[in-house]
């Protein structure tokens, strides 16, 4: 081999074996989350810790539904994330339709009125949220969770940007042919969206799967979803079950990681859509 | 034969207002309303059951009360030091990731993106099982490479860098994956036509890979500066804001102060300093990128 080469090789293996390394440190701490659902707190803490399973991961699991109801608190976070989805997906899909396709009055205004709250931290409006939920009744319900973030900024200007591409001719070919506004969109629009509606989607159930701090401050009890209930678990002044609480948080994700190795390219194009305007 | 055009509700003329309708209802009751309100808390306390006018108060106590400057202090020091590392590596990995010489590029991907995957209660959780001080599997490497164990949760500094280490984990993969998209939508023969006339590779990246890419280097340190900025999960639960509030971040105070304490216009007055440093912030991220154009 020719010196040229020979540097060309140690430059591939190095190139791999920092990236390898890079991976590990990336993936450990799930192997370790993983193999801990199986230990008791005191194997999770033995020394030298052991890299192997252990056998109680069902011991743990029985625990966890003691503990936090954990059936009832995995449905509370399914049924939100889902009934969210649908919801912001349908309410943002409109939204952006509008925006792009139609002239109205004040449009302009009353879009960039929207596009400027993306501005504001949401920790600006938790406090007058808190009460206006009192008010309403609905501490500890699924809407207070659901409802507020479900006019969704971003996917608002997600799904706008997106329709901008839809023909006008298009359209007014639906409306000469005496097709309904509503069934224009639904039938005619909604199915050239497909990429953009999954990559929203996708991009609203992990937002909602994993927030925590409006649910933590809105539910309580049997409402609480796995992330409240979690915290609550290595919450200050008790005897923590780590084996448990280790079980909770690799069920919680490990249907992400399912969703995400079979749904990669919607999940990537979910986080670039905002990255392309740059 | 031509349809009899009964007079529809839903016409093009009304269908924007009436496709509006639901979205405007919610966000003018859950993002406008509040915002405003809280605006004008800011300026009020909440004593028996009331809000009653106190003018600047609030914000004066805030420039006197020292656990909310210690707070200011713990995230600005988050936001001058992880972010910049964040995206440092998050630049040179997306770098090494793009190199025709990979293989396994897909599980690279996967390893590094994983992290970004993980509810933040989560892997807030397994970080404080794998810091333990006396039993958690990083002291144990530690000592088993011959170094002194370190008290990684429970000294100020070590909590920090704790809290760093943790969200840089986190967070990495999320803006590796951006910024690999688009170094790969930068034009192939610009490099080409670089080595050609005897550019380095160092030299390319500087004068072709980082102006290329400065959008959405700039985007990644927009997003990463307001999260920081809001950071709540991580200091609730994997330090719980301490030792001695050395990783309490400006959101765990606001929640304290809020909502343990119910002190609703101090709370809503700290996250309006928050909207000021975040519009400042941006401010100053946009012109400094414009500026170098």
């Amino acid at each position: 081999m020719k010196a040229v080469e020979v540097r060309k090789a140690i430059g591939t293996v190095s190139l791999h074996a920092v990236l390898g390394l890079g991976a590990l440190v990336s993936l450990f701490p799930f192997y370790w989350m993983f193999i801990s659902a199986t230990k008791t707190t005191s194997q999770i803490f033995a020394t030298p810790p052991s890299l192997l399973p252990s056998v109680h991961f069902i011991r743990n699991f029985t625990a966890l539904v003691d503990r936090i109801a954990f059936l009832r608190v995995i449905w509370n976070s399914f049924f939100i994330a889902v009934v969210f989805c649908v919801v912001t997906v349908f309410l943002c899909s409109l939204a952006g339709y509008t925006f792009a396709k139609f002239k109205f009055k004040g449009d302009k205004i009353i879009f960039s009125m929207i596009l400027l709250t993306l501005m504001v931290p949401y920790q600006a409006t938790l406090i007058p949220l808190f009460r206006f939920m009192v008010w309403l009744g609905w501490l500890n319900t699924y809407q207070a969770v659901i409802l507020p973030t479900a006019a969704n900024v971003f996917g608002i200007f997600l799904m706008r940007q997106n329709m901008l591409g839809v023909p006008d001719s298009l359209l007014e070919a639906a409306r000469i042919d005496g097709a309904g506004e509503f069934s224009i969109f639904a039938r005619i629009v909604m199915p050239t969206m497909v990429p953009a509606i999954s990559a929203l989607t996708i991009y609203m159930f992990m937002f909602q799967w994993n927030n925590f701090m409006w649910p933590l401050i809105i539910l309580s009890r049997d409402m609480r979803t796995i992330p409240v209930a979690l915290s609550g678990m290595v919450a200050d002044g008790q005897v923590i079950n780590y084996g448990a609480v280790l079980t909770g948080t690799t069920l919680s994700t490990f249907p992400i990681i399912v969703l995400f190795l079979f749904m990669q390219r919607q999940f990537i194009s979910g986080i670039l859509s905002g990255a392309v305007k740059g | 034969m031509r349809h009899v055009h009964t007079a529809r509700l839903l016409n093009k003329k009304t269908a924007p207002y009436i496709f509006l309708t639901p979205v405007l209802i919610l966000f003018f009751s859950f993002m406008l309303f509040p915002i405003i309100q809280s605006f004008i808390y800011s300026f009020q306390i909440f004593q028996q059951g009331s809000f009653r006018f106190v003018g600047l108060a609030n914000y004066r106590d805030l420039l006197n009360d020292q656990l909310f400057r210690l707070t200011m202090f713990n995230t600005f020091l988050l936001l001058f030091v992880q972010v910049p590392i964040q995206l440092t590596l998050a630049l040179i990995i997306a770098n090494l990731m793009n190199s025709r010489r990979l293989r396994l590029r897909g599980f690279f991907r996967v390893s590094y993106f994983l992290p970004a995957l993980t509810a933040l209660v989560a892997y807030a959780i397994v970080f404080q099982v794998i810091l333990n001080e006396n039993h958690g599997v990083m002291n144990f490497v530690v000592r088993s490479l011959g170094f002194e164990p370190a008290p990684w949760l429970s000294s100020r500094n070590w909590a920090r860098a704790s809290l760093m280490g943790a969200i840089t984990w986190r967070w990495t993969g999320y803006n590796m994956v951006i910024m690999l998209a688009g170094l790969q939508s930068i034009p192939n023969d610009l490099y080409e036509s670089a080595s050609i006339d005897g550019a380095s590779s160092l030299r390319q990246f500087k004068s072709i890979t980082i102006p290329m890419l400065k959008p959405i280097i700039l985007f990644c340190a927009v997003l990463s500066t307001v999260g920081t900025l809001q950071l709540f999960d991580e200091s609730f639960i994997l330090t719980r804001g301490g030792p001695n509030n050395a990783t309490r971040t400006i959101t765990h105070y606001l929640y304290q102060q809020g909502f343990q304490r119910a002190r609703f216009g101090y709370a809503s007055a700290i996250s309006y300093v928050m909207v000021a440093f975040i519009a400042i912030l941006s401010y100053i991220q946009f012109k400094i990128a414009g500026e170098k154009e």
